[in-house]
């Protein structure tokens, strides 16, 4: 089982929504609760690595200076960090999402200097420099991008859950030109579950995009 | 997921540096973060190594492929030079995880990737390979998924690699680096059967670093291929597979390198099918009498006895693919 928790329950950093919203507010009393768990010997920011970290030693850390949908993050991090949680959780990006945290899903996808990955592997400390594309980066302004489009066309979710990860996954599939059959797409499109079933329809709107392209 | 220190090795000197103080390397991190975070690995530094300059493919003066151990799968798959020589190599990447973890994976890290076995994984439950002495849970529990071949009182665990099995097949050698200097070894010895040290999986040296994994010139033309069988048809461990390269001249089979995946406890080459095969004419019949000889030693546990003869037809179906049936 994951023991990891996010790092930083606090202020959100630039780029992330300053006002309240369901999501903050959740994760801010989620906070709470595990430090009176912990007795209330740790606090705020340092929660993290309490359960597993010797003593209130600060677990190790890093800094990190990325870019995310084109808009540059510094920042210092937990080691442990998976991108998947930094976009999440420190970057107020919640739309890349959290599967199974072990790369057997691929609702975690985004794209890393153009590659597909998946984001839940990826430790963000080995990522400074980087160029990070998320779901939220896809659309041009409120133009969304052609397979966003093609996605909601073809009614291709029911849950929705794994849908930021399967549009991803589709963008990386698309650029790397396997899209030449039902066939093909589905097999390099594997890498992406979808516990609802939707698959005709997701290599449809793959297809049916990488045709228009 | 325990706390770690992370440094990143400007250069290869820095890295062995790193890797002499007990660093874990890091390349695609798609085993070992994984891993980390279930606690199974408890690294206390991680060394990245993904700077360092081991991501050519090239062809050597001799004629053997090498590919450097920090190319990523999926550009080793797509690598022209690859696909002519050893489509073998291809199709076990290309069969291999998903398009997402074929763009992080590289081949030094694919072929030190750990078991799947479940047990191994779940740190509640008794693994010689996790932990010495405490026993094998898989003897008596849930093992389908194990090995047949290769295995002893202390591990049955499967090595999950399908690039492995075409570097066995083609007898690679892995190029190492360490404080000594340079030194090869022999693909067959890299990887070690368990044993009584199921914990001990490759011939590595401490702070040893893998630099590239080279396929020897062999004879040519050589058609290869890979065939792999599994519960589901993509994005799936092997439960077999089958790794043949043939060199066929005058209508004889002049050289044969053939080695099965999914049921050994390391990638296991198949010398007796081989022998087999070597100055025989293809047909059907000596197809199916070569893979007779693919399960030789198989020790079959409670709930994978069928792995015995689907080994022996997954190799006979992949050597008519391969070879044919003129």
């Amino acid at each position: 089982m994951s023991t990891e928790l996010p790092e930083s329950y606090g202020s959100p950093p630039d780029g992330a929504a300053s006002a309240p919203s369901r999501r903050t507010f959740i994760a801010t009393t989620t906070a709470v609760g595990s430090t009176v768990m912990a007795g209330g010997l740790v606090a705020g920011a340092s929660l993290s690595g309490a359960a597993e970290a010797s003593a209130a030693e600060a677990p190790p850390s890093g800094r990190v200076s990325l870019t995310v949908n084109g808009k540059r993050h510094a920042t210092v991090i937990d080691n442990r960090t998976s991108l998947l949680d930094l976009l999440r959780e420190h970057f107020g990006l919640p739309g890349t999402k959290k599967g199974c945290n072990a790369g057997a899903c691929g609702a975690c996808t985004v794209l890393v200097d153009g590659r597909r990955v998946n984001s839940c592997l990826t430790l963000a400390v080995r990522l400074d420099g980087a160029e990070v594309t998320t779901i939220e980066g896809l659309a041009d302004g409120d133009e969304l991008h052609p397979l966003q489009r093609a996605f909601v066309d073809l009614d291709a979710f029911q849950c929705g859950f794994c849908t930021p990860g399967q549009i991803m996954s589709g963008v990386g599939c698309i650029e790397e030109g396997h899209t030449g059959s039902h066939e093909e797409i589905r097999e390099w499109m594997s890498g992406n579950i979808c516990r609802c079933g939707c698959y005709v329809k997701i290599v449809r709107a793959v297809e049916q995009t990488a045709r228009g392209k | 997921m325990h706390p770690f220190s992370f440094t990143k090795a400007a250069d290869t000197r820095s890295a062995l540096a790193a890797g002499q103080r007990g660093g874990r390397y890091i390349a695609g991190g798609t085993t070992l973060v994984d891993l980390m975070r279930e606690t199974v690995e408890r690294p206390e530094t991680l060394v990245d190594i993904s700077d360092l300059p081991l991501r050519d493919v090239t062809v050597t003066e001799r004629g053997g492929l090498r590919i450097g151990a920090l190319v990523r799968m999926a550009e080793a798959a797509a690598h022209p030079k690859v696909r002519t020589l050893h489509p073998v190599i291809s199709q076990a990447l290309e069969l291999s995880a998903s398009a997402q973890l074929r763009n992080m994976a590289t081949i030094g890290g694919n072929i030190m990737q750990r078991t799947r076995c479940t047990y191994f994984r779940d740190v509640t439950a008794a693994c010689n390979k996790r932990e010495p002495g405490s026993g094998c849970a898989a003897l008596e529990g849930f093992n389908r998924t194990h090995a047949i071949l290769g295995t002893s009182d202390d591990c049955v665990a499967t090595h999950p690699s399908d690039v492995a099995v075409a570097f066995a097949a083609l007898e690679a050698r892995v190029h190492l680096l360490g404080p000594d200097g340079e030194r090869s070894v022999a693909f067959a010895d890299f990887l070690l059967r368990p044993g009584s040290t199921p914990n001990r999986e490759q011939a590595l040296r401490k702070g040893e670093l893998i630099t590239a994994v080279e396929i020897p010139a062999l004879a040519r033309p050589l058609k290869s291929g890979y065939l792999k069988v599994r519960d589901r048809q993509s994005y799936e461990f092997a439960l077999t597979s089958a790794a043949v390269a043939l060199h066929i001249r005058a209508g004889v089979i002049r050289e044969a390198k053939v080695a099965a995946g999914g049921v050994g406890t390391v990638p296991w080459k198949l010398p007796a099918v081989e022998r087999h095969l070597i100055g025989e004419r293809p047909s059907k019949s000596l197809w199916t009498q070569a893979a007779e000889r693919a399960a030789d030693g198989a020790r079959p546990l409670e709930h994978n006895r069928f792995k015995t003869e689907l080994l022996k037809r997954t190799v006979e179906r992949q050597l008519r693919i391969v070879g044919g049936t003129a």
